[in-house]
């Protein structure tokens, strides 16, 4: 038996120890992968907050950048992200749609009014069928579509000044989104 | 023998308990007959709930477990898909995640391979084990082999002389 292979018990040990750092890791546990990703958003048929008697498909959401906001007023952390998306919606020309989802829509509408409506329309999804679609685990979730409608980028949680600034932003830009420059640096403050 | 038997006991109160949530769960809802019905509290049981870390979608009742519970259920009844198409439908929407039987992809090769290549390693380190001792017992020289000899023959034959 040569001195080499008595270090053999060691490195078993160090191979176990690095598999479960890096299969027992505390931030990938939270990381929850989209199926979706570089793929095609779903087909969908869905109603308007506002307008009940309008359908919105996938094909409204194709052609120009678009930002999916999968929201609800149960949901507190949504409350909490719901500033950053006001700046995202005043320093930004992206397309911005909220999915009510699973929720009262007079509730939804109530919110809109008191705390502001950063999106262009709002999708009623009172029994989550299009979260299902969006393989949404809960609220908030973000979703982020190239023009043609693949989703390019997904949060599972709230948006906040790193998340625009590590992941948003410069998607943004390369999506070819316009930004007003100085309007950003208050937000988070 | 007590041990197995406490531990014969957990185990199955582990396997059962997700069925009992899973038949209250059942209950209220209608199925053409009893293969569809085991159809569905199979799948259910097969499915991980995305939003739980380790809880099928029969066991939770996290909201987005009992949305999908529905949606197998409408997939199965209504829409009459075969199992790998629930499968499939689920796996498209929420990935891998939502399978405990993990394809065999170029994100989880390494927890296929790793047992297999720990079982490798294990025989080849039993392996040389077993050629070192027999290399050990042959690397005596002839008149070392020789006074082994004598000395286990003096031992035996002193010790059968002054037995009585």
């Amino acid at each position: 038996m040569s001195r080499a292979s008595l270090y053999i018990p060691l490195g078993v040990f160090v191979l176990i120890l690095g598999l479960g750092y890096v299969g027992f890791d505390l931030g990938a546990r939270n990381e929850l992968p989209s199926a979706l990703i570089d793929k095609p958003f779903p087909e969908f048929r869905a109603k308007l907050l506002d307008s009940p008697q309008t359908t919105i498909t996938r094909n409204d959401l194709v052609g120009r950048p678009t930002m999916i906001n999968v929201w609800a007023t149960w949901c507190p952390t949504c409350l909490s992200e719901h500033e950053q998306l006001m700046q995202i919606a005043a320093s930004t020309d992206v397309v911005i749609v909220g999915v009510n989802y699973k929720d009262q829509p007079l509730k939804a509408r109530q919110w809109l009014t008191q705390y502001g409506n950063p999106y262009d329309y709002v999708l009623d999804d009172r029994d989550g069928l299009l979260g299902i679609e969006m393989g949404v685990y809960g609220a908030p979730e973000t979703f982020l579509l190239n023009s043609r409608g693949d989703v390019v980028y997904k949060r599972v949680g709230d948006v906040n000044l790193r998340i625009w600034r590590d992941e948003l932003e410069p998607r943004f830009k390369q999506l070819g989104v316009e930004i007003q420059d100085d309007s950003q640096s208050g937000a988070g403050l | 023998m007590r041990f197995s038997g406490l531990a014969i006991v957990m185990v199955v109160s582990v396997l059962t308990t997700p069925s009992a949530v899973a038949a209250s769960q059942i209950d209220i809802l209608e199925f053409a007959d009893e293969q569809e019905q085991r159809r569905f509290r199979g799948l259910i049981e097969e499915f991980r709930c995305p939003k739980c870390l380790n809880t099928n979608l029969a066991g939770s009742d996290a909201p987005i477990a009992q949305d999908l519970r529905k949606v197998v259920y409408r997939l199965v009844v209504q829409e009459k898909m075969s199992d790998q198409e629930v499968r499939d439908y689920l796996q498209t929407r929420y990935g891998d995640f939502v399978l405990y039987d993990p394809p065999f992809n170029a994100r989880t090769w390494y927890i296929w391979l790793v047992p297999i290549l720990l079982g490798l390693l294990a025989l080849f380190v039993l392996f040389r084990l077993q050629r070192t001792a027999k290399i050990g017992q042959a690397r005596l020289e002839p008149e070392q082999q020789a006074r082994l000899k004598e000395i286990i023959g003096n031992a035996s034959s002193s010790s059968r002389g002054s037995s009585p």
